[in-house]
């Protein structure tokens, strides 16, 4: 194949990775979307093999390669369950970090890669390298560290250093210097103490920063590895001087930077100091001491019978999903309960919060595989006007999204967040384990309401004997 | 010993309620209490002795003995001076008293050491709700009220078109959308008129709308809520408006339904004698404020008038008037109460004074007047947030919904600037410094990027994580770098340098094989994902 035809079945890969995006805007055209971005990527690698660019003798190890973690790949999908796709995700970035690491180095050690190039162009070339290589690596760990915070493994506090900002900007510097000492290098072996220097500071800060954000802010930080997962691929096709790396790359990146962004506009946060970490914490709770918010009143808990009696007396029931739905897997009990409240003619909806869950979209996606129809799924500003005129909302494992104070307490760590108004129903049921607070810290007066009660439980167990209830 | 709850016939001309229904006796027995009737209590709410007696009552023959014999009072109406003499000392009442408008009458029960609940004073808390008797009685006047008027009004309330001719539908024109004002506007629209409706506070609007009615404001700025989800007396300004409006309507309109009260201050006279003149002969006012002097200039209080070929209603007992339902509604928030004042279930009366609610209800506690109560701490509608909503300048635009995908809020001037600047200072850099291949990436990069940020801008938030598992498969484009590298063509490789090829091909491998793992099971999770999203 020509180097011609290879470059135009990039511009084909190209616009067929563009209608994927697009194509998963909408539910209608969401699996069109996937199809698309699979043929396109189909395109991109035959065209690159039989490009003039591999050689005959390279394809049995590319088709091993292949083979191999391709099965990987399908295993994982296929055996992922549904509450743990935040954490596959993760997972998943990190590979591309990891590959974005690799690809640079080999880059740099291949002589042939800039042969025959200008000096100025050679600068160029190194310092794509090194930048390919620096946001590879902070992928890479803080995919690791994110992965660990959702899959439970490392807890989901965030970690503040003393004086972290110093930390931080003290590492920038050092990385600067070293990519002054790896451009000045005369030789490839001189160059190579600097790059793995950095590629350790990289990874270093890659830890650090993931660490010291906030279990809640994780679909901030989700989406925010997968942008810079998007910036490594397209900094190694500046490298390799690959116009298709560089648009799907940037494609990527600036997907998910939007993502991040529109978290958290959902969150009312600054993108900066969602990055600069440590929410609920600190100076929160200092504030919390002073201002003695603590809600007064008392708190009524109700059994699981007495929740299917009010569900079963209301006619307008609106459904909010937290994480505590993910943990419990309680999703498939939740659209039996809809069924059967649906089938006696109630009017059943679900309020999704943009954050809630770990991920964005988590609870949609739950919803999704447990069958619920997803044109009763609404949004939070398509649903926040309806709850005055809703019978029961009843709020499953979630906390921090439906808690007042975000609009009633200006002192609140989490005040001018949007939440779903769900005290505004004429009756809250909030399930909940204990009467722990959310990940923000932050008391919840909610609880405290007059027409609300309290289900305590575990949820998938607890909505179990609801179900049983209703159906009695 | 439990205390013994008495239920006098009332003795109010024309009243028909009772305040305790035979259900009502039962939960009542169940809380612990003895519960007397007076023969015939009920019976012009059609409820007779026997059914009482059912229900585990006794049936006392006359006032005096029942009013001797009980503990407690539960009644509808304010007691008539006899009945203040028949209470026995230091005995709890709870009916209506309206302590603003009757001062001695409290002054009469504080001297009898009594321990007197009226029901009109229930602060209006959320929590209290369940026993505003208020509203459950408006609720029935507004009803009612309607029904009134289409019983003089001399045509159909719904449009027809017969053999014999076209009807018109019944305009009708509500003034003051609380309880009463909504149950009214429910009722005439479920008759079929058309129903318009009024209200100082603005917020009403949409009850107003829910109701299939039209909410026509007043064209004047200014915060009609009071304290306690109440209106408030307005501007001169806004009176003017209101005026207006309301002679507007009054021509327009067949029926005129007013509703307009503030708590502890005469009715405001909203409909002048001119207006009544110049609304078309057979038209019908229902006065609903007219026990306390009455929304309209011409209205007389319990009786119907015509004036002008206008017909007035003035009727002072529009719950009465549907005694069994009000009786009901009326004895099961008494029934309420009673729960919050014998949270023991013992059969005793514990007037609690710590509790907002029974502070807020009880005005005479063993002889000492305790109206009016401090301002409850709660109110139906914070009335902070309604201040400070009345302070917002109205020019100030509202602030847009957080739709992903809507606009946010625009930036601000120097913002933008600064941005333009910043990348004008970048792009000067690049375009000074960096060799023509590299630009060519660079506008191929730029580009992308913005495609990007157009693409995904509009995705909706319930596909946010397909959105980003196919991203993130796509971003296994990267493999092409290891592709690459793997096996260059010979022509391609004769430098100078030798190139340490088996080095580069393992890593090559590696990052081949790590990106193959993310890309097939990144396509095929999200495949997995998107087919469970179904309608």
């Amino acid at each position: 194949m020509s180097g011609s035809l290879t470059s135009v079945a990039y511009i084909a890969a190209t616009i067929l990775f563009i209608l994927s995006l697009g194509g998963l805007s909408n539910p209608e055209t969401s699996r069109r979307g996937n199809l698309y971005g699979m043929i396109g990527m189909t395109i991109a690698i035959l065209a690159t093999i039989a490009g003039p660019r591999v050689s005959a003798g390279g394809i049995g190890w590319i088709l091993g390669a292949l083979v191999v973690g391709g099965a990987i790949g399908l295993y994982l999908a296929r055996t992922v369950q549904m509450t743990q796709m935040p954490e596959l995700v993760a997972f998943m970035h990190s590979l591309v970090g990891l590959v974005a690491v690799v690809v640079g180095y080999a880059s740099y050690i291949d002589p042939t890669a800039a042969a025959g190039m200008s000096s100025a162009e050679e600068s160029i070339h190194h310092v794509e390298v090194y930048l390919g290589v620096l946001i590879g690596a902070v992928t890479l760990s803080g995919s690791v560290i994110a992965f660990g915070k959702l899959s439970g493994r490392i807890g989901g506090k965030p970690l503040l250093l003393p004086a972290r900002h110093w930390l931080n900007l003290l590492l920038m510097l050092v990385v600067i210097a070293m990519g002054y000492l790896f451009l000045s290098a005369a030789t490839i072996d001189a160059g190579m103490t600097p790059l793995i220097v950095m590629t350790v500071i990289a990874l270093i800060f890659g830890v650090h920063m993931v660490m010291a954000i906030g279990g809640a802010d994780m679909p901030v930080v989700v989406s925010m590895l997968n942008s810079y997962s998007g910036w490594a691929a397209a900094a190694t096709g500046f490298m390799l001087s690959n116009d298709l790396l560089i648009v799907t790359g940037a494609l990527v990146g600036s997907s998910g930077a939007i993502l991040s962004y529109i978290m958290c506009r959902a969150m009312n946060r600054h993108f900066l100091s969602v990055i600069a970490g440590g929410f609920g914490s600190g100076d929160a709770a200092a504030k919390k001491s002073g201002d003695a918010a603590a809600p007064a009143g008392e708190v009524v808990p109700v059994s699981a019978v007495e929740t299917a009696e009010l569900l079963k007396e209301a006619s307008s029931i609106v459904i909010i999903p937290g994480y505590g739905m993910a943990v419990a897997q309680a999703q498939h009990t939740v659209y039996e309960i809809t069924k059967y409240l649906r089938e006696k003619g109630k009017n059943v909806r679900f309020a999704i919060h943009p954050v809630a869950g770990r991920m964005p979209g988590h609870m949609n996606v739950l919803l999704a595989e447990a069958k619920v129809p997803y044109d009763i799924v609404l949004e939070m500003d398509e649903i926040n006007e309806d709850f005055p005129d809703t019978a029961v909302a009843m709020v499953i494992g979630a906390n921090d999204i439906v808690n007042p104070s975000a609009q009633d307490d200006p002192s609140s760590p989490i005040a001018g967040m949007p939440v779903l108004e769900v005290w505004k129903a004429a009756t809250t049921i909030v399930m909940k384990r204990s009467m722990a607070s959310g990940y923000a810290g932050v008391d919840n007066p909610l609880f405290y309401k007059d027409n609300n009660r309290m289900l305590f439980g575990d949820a998938k167990k607890m909505l179990d004997e609801v179900l049983t209830a209703l159906k009695s | 010993m439990p205390q013994s709850i008495g239920i006098p016939t009332e003795v109010f001309q024309g009243e028909k309620r009772v305040a305790t229904v035979p259900d009502v006796v039962q939960k009542l027995i169940k809380l612990g209490f003895r519960v007397a009737v007076q023969a015939g209590a009920g019976s012009a709410a059609s409820i007779g002795d026997e059914a009482y007696r059912a229900a585990g009552a006794t049936i006392v023959p006359d006032a005096a003995s029942l009013w001797s014999g009980s503990d407690i009072i539960f009644k509808v109406r304010a007691p008539s001076r006899d009945e203040v003499n028949l209470l026995r000392e230091g005995a709890t009442l709870v009916s209506f008293i309206w302590p603003a408008q009757n001062p001695d009458l409290l002054q009469a029960l504080a001297a009898r050491k009594a321990t007197v609940l009226a029901m009109d004073s229930v602060p209006r808390i959320s929590r209290a709700q369940k026993l505003d008797a208020l509203s459950s009685m408006a609720n029935i006047g507004g009803y009612r009220a309607v029904i009134e008027a289409a019983h003089e009004f001399g045509r159909f309330f719904t449009g027809q078109i017969t053999a014999a001719g076209k009807v018109p539908p019944a305009k009708v024109f509500v003034i003051g959308a609380g309880v009463a004002g909504l149950a009214a506007i429910g009722a005439a629209s479920g008759l079929g008129a058309i129903v318009r409706a009024n209200d100082t506070r603005a917020e009403v609007g949409d009850q107003i709308k829910s109701l299939g009615a039209e909410f026509v404001p007043v064209d004047y700025v200014e915060e009609g809520s009071g304290g306690g989800g109440y209106a408030k007396v307005m501007s001169e300004g806004f009176q003017k408006a209101q005026r207006d409006l309301f002679a507007k309507q009054a021509k327009e309109v067949d029926i005129i339904i007013t509703t307009a009260l503030i708590p502890g201050k005469p009715a405001p006279k909203l409909i002048t004698a001119e207006m009544v003149q110049s609304m078309k002969p057979g038209s019908v006012i229902v006065d609903m404020a007219a026990e306390q002097g009455g929304n309209c200039e011409l209205t007389e209080p319990g009786k119907v008038v015509v004036k002008h070929g206008v017909i007035i209603i003035g009727y002072s007992d529009l719950p009465s008037r549907l005694p069994t339902q009000a009786s009901n509604l009326y004895s099961t928030n008494l029934f309420r109460l009673s729960e919050e004042l014998c949270k023991a279930k013992d059969g005793q009366f514990n007037v609690n004074m710590d509790d907002d609610v029974i502070r807020g209800t009880t005005v005479v506690k063993e002889g000492v007047v305790t109206w009016p109560p401090p301002v409850p701490k709660l109110s139906a509608a914070p009335s902070g947030a309604a201040a400070a909503k009345a302070v917002t300048p109205a020019t100030a635009p509202p602030k847009k919904g957080h739709g992903h995908g809507g606009g946010g809020e625009p930036m601000s001037a120097a913002m933008t600037t600064t941005i333009f600047a910043v990348a004008a200072v970048l792009f000067a850099l690049i375009g000074i410094y960096a060799p023509a291949a590299f630009l060519g990436h660079f506008t191929v990069f730029v580009l992308a990027c913005f495609i990007g940020y157009m693409v995904v801008w509009n995705v909706t938030p319930s596909l946010h994580t397909p959105l980003m598992s196919v991203t993130n498969a796509i971003s296994s484009i990267i493999i092409i770098g290891a592709l690459v590298q793997i096996a260059p063509p010979d022509a391609l490789t004769v430098t100078d340098v030798p190139r340490p090829d088996v080095i580069i091909r393992w890593l090559a491998i590696v990052g081949i094989a790590l990106t193959a793992v993310n890309m097939f099971g990144g396509f095929a999770v999200t495949r997995r994902m998107l087919s469970m999203f179904r309608k």
